[in-house]
């Protein structure tokens, strides 16, 4: 009974705040309705059993891609509503695709509630009496460990190109030059001197 | 338990409503990408319903995976972004002719 509840709580605000999120005027908004639905997302993967991604669904959606999102929206002064203009433009055409891909999606669901099409054997079964991360990570550093290696070469990739696109040279700063500083002897920097008293020193 | 279906029509409505997105917002970039996380969220969702009711890890771990390109690709995405904006002063998506393509 809970679950059901539940379910229709999490299902109901997250189409919701979908569909505000492409709607909303201000897409600061839009990011926020976007953290709500990831939340909300997040959420009905617990109701299945899957901790571990509905986990990673908040920390990595929520705690970065949004926040990344968010310093975007706000760092750039752009007068969005003039991005807006044409909006009703693409409606028909927009809901006519949309609704050719929702019949299409509701024939396959159906098509395989009636059995046609015969599923593979399971590949790796989910162990009872065992934690659903523990499960995970046992599998990824197993069997996918190559695969997840390359999911982190992925990632080191997008950090790499996103701060070489972003990064720019600027003129007029003083920026520090280690290898100058490394070069640097003592000999060229330090004299001694004896100068007398009261007579002080010549630099 | 809920039954599978259920998990479906929820993943298809968000995938529906990513793609209705990118055809509303056809000049704004940053909720076309907004848009485009949406559709990979059903994609997860879609994933993890069918993991958890046919009783197989492997789509858990699938999701991951699609977690980790969506990032990735979101980041480089906010990159060009930034530099586009940088260079032209805006971001609409009409004037983004630069390339000739």
């Amino acid at each position: 009974m809970i679950q059901t509840i539940a379910f229709y709580l999490f299902a109901t605000i997250v189409i919701a705040s979908a569909a505000l999120t492409i709607l909303a005027r201000n897409p600061v908004h839009s990011v926020l309705w976007l953290i709500l639905a990831f939340f909300n997302a997040a959420g009905l993967m617990v109701l299945v059993g899957a901790e571990f991604i509905a986990m990673l669904l908040v920390i990595v959606y929520v705690g970065a891609v949004a926040v990344l999102f968010l310093f975007v929206v706000m760092m750039l002064d752009v007068d969005f509503a003039a991005l807006r203009a044409g909006f009703a433009r693409y409606l028909p055409i927009g809901v006519l695709l949309v609704l050719v891909l929702a019949a299409e999606m509701i024939f396959a669901v159906s098509a395989w509630s009636a059995g046609a099409i015969a599923l593979s054997a399971t590949v790796a079964p989910i162990p009872a009496e065992v934690p659903n991360i523990v499960a995970i990570g046992t599998l990824i550093y197993t069997r996918y460990l190559f695969i997840f290696e390359g999911a982190g070469l992925v990632l080191l990739v997008a950090m790499i190109g996103a701060i070489v696109l972003t990064h720019r040279t600027r003129s007029g700063v003083r920026p520090q030059k280690v290898s100058d500083q490394v070069k640097r002897r003592p000999q060229d920097a330090v004299r001694k001197t004896d100068p007398l008293v009261g007579q002080g020193v010549e630099l | 338990m809920i039954g599978l279906q259920h998990f479906l029509a929820v993943s298809a409505v968000l995938f529906v409503m990513g793609v209705f997105g990118i055809f509303l917002n056809r000049k704004n970039v940053i909720i076309i990408l907004m848009a485009i996380e949406l559709i990979l969220l059903a994609v997860n969702i879609n994933l993890v319903a069918f993991s958890a009711y046919l009783g197989d890890l492997v789509g858990q771990v699938f999701a991951m995976f699609v977690l980790t390109v969506a990032a990735g690709e979101s980041a480089i995405g906010l990159a060009i972004l930034v530099i586009y904006f940088r260079g032209r002063g805006t971001i609409a998506v009409d004037d983004i002719n630069r390339m000739k393509g």
